[in-house]
């Protein structure tokens, strides 16, 4: 498979999550301390580092079929997860995920939280919240990032992607020093939930043994057909609501 | 105990999600895929795709079914 379609979904969902932890940071930093908020971060960033260090040499170690059989199956699990909230979100039942009213959310905690001196962090509040954000969502870059560039026997084009999303996001953060709120991130998620299903579904169906018609170029038709069904189901949702009266949003918002 | 609790509550959150159908249902469709390719030497490439389709619709329908 070319590198540029690896790199360019890579890209895109490491950048959903980034601006998510950039959103905590900022939040963070801003309102309590920034010092604090950089170690958190900084500890974060050591943890994953270890992650990785200690899962991708062992994930390679497994023979191409069996990763593509749990890893296809994590990844279909994963971007059903991903598609499930976006088709809700775009149909009114789940709240849009407002980059602009989580940091609200944030600041307003972070104002009310007492400042405690632990381990040697001047605020262990800041500490905590910003070493949370950027593990949680580092972790979702990490396994994005292994599992695509294992597949792909390509792992330095999967690490070009995830780089450039964090540099760009991280730049564009300090440019404006505000949560990024103009990200189409409802949308982006979309787009990222049908690149996850339809590799996941690729991989893991490979893994199960299938040969499939077109080898690789089976994608090609996946693709557009995943993101197809579950546009689809965005425009069953709406008919439905259109029947019924006002829907209630049933789920209410969660990070993510 | 608390921490155990936590962490396995942050790796069924992480991995499975807010439903575990679809996750049931994949592993289901994986293991009938298998079963049919190996056994009954049938390459079902098609399967994966549908059970991936319904359960999505399905989970979508249980979400948002305010009618329970």
């Amino acid at each position: 498979m070319n590198a540029l379609p690896l790199i360019l979904t890579v890209f895109v969902a490491c950048a959903v999550e980034a601006v998510e932890a950039l959103t905590i940071v900022l939040a963070t930093g801003i309102t309590r301390e920034w010092k604090s908020t950089f170690q958190g971060m900084a500890v974060a960033l050591v943890v994953l580092a270890v992650i990785t260090a200690a899962v991708g040499p062992a994930i390679s170690y497994l023979p191409l079929t069996a990763l593509r059989l749990v890893v296809g199956a994590l990844l279909a699990i994963f971007g059903l997860q991903w598609l499930r909230k976006a088709v809700l979100r775009a149909t009114g039942y789940k709240a849009l995920h407002d980059e602009a009213s989580a940091y609200l959310r944030e600041v307003a905690a972070a104002k009310e939280a007492a400042v405690e001196r632990r381990r040697g962090v001047s605020d262990w509040y800041s500490f905590t919240l910003a070493f949370k954000g950027v593990l949680l969502e580092g972790l979702e870059v990490v396994f994005i990032v292994i599992t695509f560039g294992d597949n792909q026997k390509n792992i330095g084009a999967a690490v070009i992607g995830a780089a450039a999303a964090i540099i760009v996001v991280t730049l564009t953060g300090i440019a404006v020093r505000a949560p990024l709120t103009k990200v189409p991130e409802n949308w982006m998620k979309f787009a990222v939930g049908v690149m996850l299903t339809s590799f996941g579904t690729f991989w893991g169906a490979e893994g199960a043994g299938v040969a499939w018609p077109g080898n690789d170029a089976a994608l090609l038709v996946l693709v557009p057909v995943v993101a197809l069904v579950a546009a689809g189901y965005i425009f069953w949702l709406r008919s439905r609501q259109g029947g019924a009266a006002a829907a209630p949003a049933k789920e209410s918002e969660v990070v993510g | 105990m608390k921490y155990l609790k936590s962490f396995g509550a942050f790796w069924y959150d992480f991995i499975i999600g807010d439903d575990w159908h679809v996750a049931a249902l994949i592993v289901a469709g994986l293991a009938l895929t298998a079963l049919l390719t190996h056994a009954a030497h049938v390459n079902a490439w098609w399967l994966l795709p549908l059970v991936a389709f319904a359960a999505l619709g399905w989970s979508l329908h249980r979400a948002t079914d305010f009618r329970k």
